[in-house]
């Protein structure tokens, strides 16, 4: 408990930093674009209808999926940038999530503003002009003064929403409060869940707060309060800033995808450059894909992926050779076309596999998934998000004439529980995952060889693929992880006993395999 | 008592028109009813003007043609001699002042702010503003230190007050006042009402004043314009008016102060002979 609550102290001033700096740029960013706007639509009754629909249209659609859906648009206008300019720039991290949470930040912004203006009194509105006041004069000097509780109200309504949906950059690889969130959640480390929620809702109740007390300087009047508000806001801003300009001195970057495995294969990396002497900061909860563009566009040297996946998604082969043939393959063509090194197998597999309670197996005399097929239309089928999106599930549909009477989707620790429970009977599995020695399943055998082999392998940036920190730190990794010591140390994590911090697991791995961090 | 002569239109020769409206017409409906209809009326320099009649009758209309608050459908409307449409609205509006009944003080400004908004519209220098300001307060008998209140904080007679003065910052040769003690109890009325009447004499003001209180414009006007359906239906001196027997309408309107003064003052022998 305390080890978890003190791991999550250390990450503070990292996250909480990053976090700040995003939502104080999505929300000034969504002032200045959001002010214009509103402006305009004060003043013209054609173009009020279209922003304000358009600002609306924006906050009907989920948070987490804007953000998604800027990562293809960003890749889109990168590639075009490129084309046309030759610039380049990452369509992931801060970019991405600055852009949508901005979006985000503007509909109260308008709204406020203008319904601000639009129902001030009639007879002030008659006296601005009959004093004589020119349309210019009469916004500024009367209309959007008397709009100021308005506007404030609807600037502390954008900063409660930025400052709570900026922890959903996580996953597109923007370092946030986000992450105690996702990694909590993934390792089931509900301290550290508990711990991202209540510092977020923290920092948006001070933000709202100091808002609050510029607010009613203005109505007050109080040059103090206003300037008490402003300054404490840009002070911290501006300990956010110096945080992360002078206090990264880190000089290689790390990633992880979003589970356990991940997490901890990256807290290995990291003992490892350490042990050279060198700082090393971590982007974890990345998405699949996200994660290997970011290694390309050298956002990160190094991470951990599978074989199987880069042969799928990154190489987009559809054919399934040998887990030797589809490793030399899959190192070829990244580094023709990437120029993304792949330093080698770790030594286990983490492939896809359909797994199943031991005890339900064996009354139904199930050990392959030949066998399952015969049952599937009388049982049901979990798997996560990817699952039934990814060849493997065509290959095994195909393969084996596979038909469950029903599937589900589940975030992958709550998979694990549903087929535990007996809520699904078969589920998607990961052969490395601790939780199969833990929950007593079975993993099926695929005698007809369709699913890809999924090796776990160590890719570095193409700007680092020669440093010789790296290749010293980390070659000692490779063909050195067995798959059993790899499931054991995934268990510390993932169980609900005793959890290990992925770190803790790290160190514990490292000393197992011989290469103990001191 | 010195003030000095008024800046935004020249001061001219007494009883030279200095307000024309010429066959002023104002349609809200593209013709099929008519707010104000064909109304012709000239102000010499120097008149207290009150436009009376029902509420529809057109006089509001008629007012804002003056500044342009309201553009006429057809019609001129000059000042000193010159078109409205001579100069752009806002500078027309600085040389005109402006009362109406919601006052319309601006309640993030202080009341110095408020009297003063017209002259820093005009960027007089801070030093004459202020200064205007106290002598302004001084003027419509408000104690100086209200200069730093809120609106807020002052009654409704001492907010008209604030108007009054609003209007009168930039010295203007012309007055426009919408019920301008409409919202007000009758003894801080009585005493306003009086109170501007001797500024408009001292200041030598142009005033039109729309009023329904016949009363009112009775005791205050020079001259009175009645007003029906849009149309001018009466003009003369209050005196000429209360003996006007032509048109029914305008005679029960007259009756009704006459008949009023007769009351009291029997009331007042009454009492007296007891």
């Amino acid at each position: 408990m305390s080890d978890q609550l003190r791991a999550a102290w250390a990450l503070l001033p990292d996250y909480l930093g990053q976090h700040v700096i995003l939502s104080a740029s999505a929300l000034l960013l969504g002032l200045a674009i959001s002010m214009p706007l509103a402006i305009a639509a004060i003043r013209s009754k054609r173009v009020r209808w279209p922003v304000l629909a358009f600002a609306s249209l924006i906050q009907t659609i989920p948070s987490l999926a804007l953000l998604a859906l800027f990562y293809p648009f960003l890749l889109l206008l990168s590639a075009l940038a490129k084309r046309t300019a030759g610039v380049e720039f990452s369509a992931l991290g801060f970019l991405p999530s600055l852009l949508a949470l901005t979006l985000y930040s503007m509909l109260p912004i308008i709204r406020n503003g203008v319904t601000g203006v639009l129902t001030l009194d009639p007879a002030v509105l008659e006296a601005a002009r009959g004093v004589g006041m020119t349309a210019r004069e009469r916004l500024w000097r009367v209309e959007l003064p008397l709009a100021i509780p308005m506007l404030m109200a609807g600037l502390r309504t954008a900063t409660v929403w930025v400052v709570g949906a900026a922890t959903l950059s996580t996953p597109v690889g923007q370092t946030s409060l986000g992450n105690y969130i996702f990694s909590g959640l993934q390792l089931e480390n509900w301290v550290s869940v508990l711990f991202g929620c209540v510092v977020a809702a923290a920092l948006a109740l001070v933000v709202d707060q100091l808002l609050a007390l510029i607010e009613s300087g203005a109505a007050k009047r109080s040059r103090w309060r206003i300037a008490a508000g402003i300054g404490a806001l840009a002070a911290g801003i501006g300990v956010a800033a110096a945080a992360q300009l002078g206090g990264s001195g880190a000089e290689y970057a790390i990633g992880a995808k979003n589970f356990s495995e991940q997490y901890i294969l990256a807290d290995v990396l990291n003992d490892r450059l350490r042990a050279q002497g060198k700082a090393a900061t971590q982007r974890v909860g990345l998405g699949s894909v996200v994660a290997f563009r970011a290694l390309a566009s050298g956002e990160l040297d190094a991470y951990v992926d599978y074989s199987g996946t880069l042969w799928a998604n990154v190489l987009k082969r559809t054919d399934t050779p040998s887990r030797a043939e589809v490793l030399a393959q899959t190192a070829d063509a990244l580094q023709r076309d990437y120029g993304v090194k792949l330093l080698g197998s770790l030594g286990f597999e983490n492939a896809y596999a359909l797994a199943m309670r031991r005890t339900e197996a064996e009354e139904l005399g199930i050990k392959t998934i030949a066998d399952l097929a015969a049952h599937a239309p009388s049982l049901s089928i979990g798997g996560d998000f990817e699952f039934f999106a990814r060849p493997e599930w065509t290959a095994m549909q195909a393969g084996y004439g596979l038909k469950f009477a029903s599937q589900r989707q589940f975030q992958s620790t709550f998979m694990y529980r549903a087929v535990a429970s007996g809520e699904v009977d078969v589920i998607s599995a990961f052969s490395s995952d601790g939780r199969i020695a833990a929950e007593d399943l079975v993993v099926l055998a695929d005698p007809k060889q369709v699913v890809l082999p999924y090796d776990a392998v160590l890719l570095l940036s193409p700007a680092r693929a020669e440093d010789p920190v790296l290749l010293r730190a980390f070659r000692p990794l490779i063909d050195r992880i067995p798959i059993e010591t790899m499931r054991e140390a995934n268990m510390l994590v993932d169980r609900d006993e005793d959890k290990y911090t992925p770190a803790a697991a790290a160190t514990w791995l490292l000393e197992r395999i011989g290469l103990p961090s001191r | 008592m010195t003030e000095a002569a008024t800046e935004g239109v020249p001061s001219r020769a007494p009883n030279a028109p200095l307000i024309e409206l010429d066959r002023v017409s104002k349609t809200f409906d593209g013709g099929h009813g008519y707010a104000v209809r064909d109304v012709s009326l000239t102000v010499p320099s120097g008149q207290f003007v009150a436009l009376v009649g029902a509420s529809g009758s057109g006089k509001t209309t008629t007012l804002k043609t003056i500044n342009r608050l309201i553009e006429p459908s057809s019609g001129r409307v000059a000042v000193n001699g010159e078109p409205v449409t001579a100069v752009a609205p806002h500078v027309l509006r600085r040389r005109v002042g402006y009362v109406f009944q919601g006052i319309g003080l601006f309640p993030h400004m202080t009341v110095a702010e408020n009297v003063g908004i017209t002259p820093l519209l005009l960027r007089w220098p801070v030093e004459r503003i202020d200064a205007r300001v106290a002598e302004l307060l001084d003027l419509v008998e408000l104690p100086r230190e209200f200069a730093g209140r809120m609106p807020s904080a002052l009654s409704g007679g001492q907010r008209q007050r604030v108007g009054v003065a609003r209007a009168l910052a930039a010295r203007p040769a012309i007055m426009l006042m919408d019920e301008p003690f409409g919202a007000l109890d009758p003894i801080t009325r009585d005493a306003l009402g009086g109170e501007y009447r001797r500024l408009h004499e001292r200041m030598s003001l142009t005033t039109v004043m729309v009023t329904h209180d016949v009363f009112e414009a009775v005791l205050l006007a020079d001259r009175i314009v009645v007003m029906r359906a849009g149309e001018i239906v009466a003009d003369g001196t209050p005196h000429e008016l209360l003996r006007d027997e032509t048109d029914a309408d305008v005679s029960r309107l007259m009756a009704m102060p006459r008949r009023q003064a007769e009351r009291v003052r029997r009331l007042l022998e009454a009492s007296d002979t007891q």
